[in-house]
């Protein structure tokens, strides 16, 4: 009866520690939320991505915004368009169903077989935004007053929920979800995303590249440090450009890509300049 | 066992609820965990540890009490031991959270069938057993549990930097959470975090605010008639005052109190945002910039910013008692003030009852005679993210905050 379907394993584009697929499986199995906090670039929104692909499921996104509200994601009642159309159209509005539509929330609870539901950066919304959400994820259902109808999920979606912890999310609501903090990759896990990204990188190349980054990383007093997605285009432009790997040990090329302001930048040559004598990061900028 | 871990987490302050703690458990009476230390400090964390804040905490108790097992098998039995009896050894409980706890219990045990999950863990521990190969062999309830058919990805392998085979009570050890910890740091980001909950969000004045949105909904629902609906507006009225202090004893804080500045004037969160310095204490001049002493009057502040103003002072409260106490005590020779620091101190506190103070320094330093006065006069908290959280809540609070006495 094993149903390996059923089992999280990571996606070939998808590199998960296994911690993580161990709390994602339960999350799966106990049908709670998934809250995963991190740092930018740690594969949070990619990984609800990375279960829908793996399990074969379709993947519903619903994006938050400083400006959503808990019900655009039940339904929404178009009441424009029906006067709209009561007024210059020749047509019958006695219907409300047709301007009723279902969110995304709605959409998965609606859907015919189980998908992944991704509510994505939850921390943008408003603070109160997932308390509003509590009744129809604990009850995975919502009231329709306008058609008098009640719209219960078929199948338990399984949700994904990412904050980049703008705001923090209010107890009851954390108290019925599962949560994980995906730390910062270590180098070992790195080497691996780097990989299934570019399965042909040269090792040494691949090796000085996150020998430096992990050093920007530590400067201190960084406003944004470089983060996964930042090395991933840093790699790219040096093997574009045909970088070859000694050279990344005495200089740091395309530092633009990794550092995106000139704060940043400033004071990061500064410090460097100061702390490793002779490595001639001013000649190159 | 167990429950006892329930209560250490509490104690290293871990905010869990029985609510979690009950969620947890129905996680091990089903089976999703394997009789490694691995497991439970992973799904145990999960469940029971909501904010990487706590993580560092929920490492200190995993460690205390899992430590010595080191990578040997959890002995299942004392787990079946207790979860048969898992109101045993709760001597700790106040009356409500044991009621809590049974009635939690109570529903739980209405839901499950609970004899054939205690056969079932039964049999998979004579498995467990059998197989005699500690960590490594999962349980599971048959094929169904989520951790039944781990391995490898068919496509390579698909294990992540954190070493699984290394045991958990070590990883606890390594307490690699420790500066996520919300009483030791407070960076721009999080104080930002932290000023956000200072808001209040109601209509000001007497002007109201026409919902467009509701209009044009109540219009078409009236079949055309324009029927214009007006609501709240639903802006932060905060106005928020900072007074800082700048004196020789709060420079190994200069950078905190940036911080906090830095976030409070970045945000463009609240209605009005004024900030003055002073030296030490308070008489009868703040400045608007201390480098240059550019000085504003303090009855102006009484003058220009109703009772209604929100304000933080920063300061370590830690002076010379002839600085609070006397006319004339002012550190700064060329300065004199006919009234006492504390008198200005009361006037602010009494003028403006949505006040607080924050102080850099350790609780434990409070004692002192002119932190212990002031805490008297301004309820007092530390200029961690807690205590800003704290403070936040005396300044939104709808009544006046008590102070101690
Ligand atoms: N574990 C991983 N495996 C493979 N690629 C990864 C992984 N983590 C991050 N990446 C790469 O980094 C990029 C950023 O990931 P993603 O957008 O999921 O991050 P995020 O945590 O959602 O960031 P943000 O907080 O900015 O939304 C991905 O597009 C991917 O290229
Ligand atoms: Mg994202």
């Amino acid at each position: 009866m094993t149903d390996t379907n059923k089992v999280y394993k990571g996606s070939d584009y998808y590199i998960a520690s296994k911690p993580l697929m161990e709390i994602v499986n339960v999350a799966i199995a106990l049908g709670k939320p998934l809250v995963i906090k991190g740092e930018p670039g740690t594969g949070k929104t990619l990984l609800a991505h990375s279960i829908a692909e793996a399990l074969n499921k379709k993947l519903i996104t619903w994006n938050i915004k400083s400006t959503t509200k808990a019900k655009d994601g039940l339904y929404v009642y178009d009441t424009v368009q029906r006067l709209n159309d009561a007024r210059f159209k020749d047509k019958d509005i006695s219907d409300i169903r047709q301007y009723i539509k279902l969110g995304k929330l709605g959409q998965a609870f609606k859907s015919e077989e189980q998908v992944v539901l991704l509510i994505d950066e939850i921390d943008k919304a408003d603070i109160e935004f997932p308390n509003d959400l509590l009744n129809e994820l604990d009850e995975m259902s919502f009231y329709i007053p306008e058609l008098d109808e009640e719209v219960v999920a078929k199948h338990r979606p399984i949700v994904v929920i990412t904050s980049n912890s703008e705001k923090e999310l209010p107890d009851a609501f954390l108290r019925r979800c599962i949560f994980y903090y995906i730390e910062f990759p270590d180098e070992e896990m790195m080497e691996k995303i780097v990989r299934v990204h570019y399965p042909d990188i040269e090792n040494k190349l691949l090796r000085e590249t996150l020998k430096r980054f992990y050093w920007i990383r530590e400067v201190d007093g960084l406003k944004k440090k470089p983060s996964t997605s930042e090395l991933l285009d840093w790699i790219k432009a040096l093997m574009i450009g045909g970088i070859n790997a000694d050279k990344i040990a005495s200089e740091i090329p395309f530092l633009g890509t990794l550092l995106k302001n000139e704060q940043d930048t400033a004071r990061f040559i500064r410090l460097s300049s100061t702390q490793q004598g002779g490595f001639g990061f001013k000649k190159r900028f | 066992m167990f429950t006892d871990f329930f209560f250490l987490l509490k104690k290293k302050g871990v905010p869990v609820t029985i609510t979690e703690w009950l969620s947890f458990i129905e996680a091990l009476y089903k089976g999703y965990f394997q009789s490694s230390l691995n497991h439970l400090y992973y799904i145990g964390r999960a469940f029971l540890v909501k904010s990487e804040a706590y993580y560092d905490m929920f490492d200190l108790a995993f460690q205390e009490y899992f430590g010595g097992i080191e990578t040997s098998p959890l002995e299942l039995e004392k787990v079946l031991e207790w979860l048969e009896n898992p109101l045993h050894k709760l001597p700790k409980l106040t009356p409500e959270e044991l009621a809590e706890f049974q009635k939690k219990l109570e529903e739980f045990r209405k839901q499950h069938d609970m004899e054939e999950l205690m056969r079932q863990f039964r049999e998979r521990l004579k498995e467990q057993k059998e197989r005699h190969n500690g960590g490594s062999k999962w349980i599971g309830t048959g094929g169904t549990s989520p951790f039944g058919a781990y391995g490898y990805h068919p496509g390579g392998i698909r294990v992540g930097g954190e070493s699984w085979m290394q045991s958990a009570a070590k990883v606890a050890g390594e307490r690699r959470f420790r500066n996520y910890r919300n009483d030791v740091i407070l960076d721009v980001r999080q104080t930002k975090m932290a000023l956000k909950r200072l808001r209040e969000l109601k209509r000001e004045g007497t002007q109201e605010e026409l919902d467009i949105d509701e209009t044009i909904d109540k219009t078409a629902k009236e079949g055309g008639e324009i029927e214009l609906v007006f609501t709240r507006s639903r802006e932060n009225t905060v106005r928020l005052i900072l007074l800082m202090d700048t004196g020789g004893s709060m420079l190994p804080y200069t950078e905190l109190c940036e911080r906090l500045f830095s976030a409070a004037s970045q945000m463009e969160h609240f209605k009005e945002f004024k900030y003055y310095f002073f030296h030490n204490c308070i008489y009868q001049d703040v400045y608007e910039d201390m480098a240059n002493y550019k000085r504003v009057p303090t009855e102006k502040l009484f003058s220009n910013f109703h009772k209604g103003y929100k304000v933080i002072i920063v300061g370590d409260a830690r002076m010379a008692y002839s600085e609070l106490f006397d006319v004339n005590g002012c550190i700064d020779y060329f300065y004199t003030n006919d009234k006492p620091g504390i008198e200005w101190l009361m006037r602010i506190r009494e003028h403006f009852p949505y006040s607080v103070w924050l102080n850099p320094t350790h609780k434990n330093f409070w004692g002192h005679y002119t932190v212990d006065t002031i805490s008297k006069i301004f309820p007092m908290f530390e200029l961690t993210v807690d205590g800003l959280k704290d403070a936040i809540k005396a300044l939104t609070s709808k009544q006046k905050y008590a102070v101690r006495q």
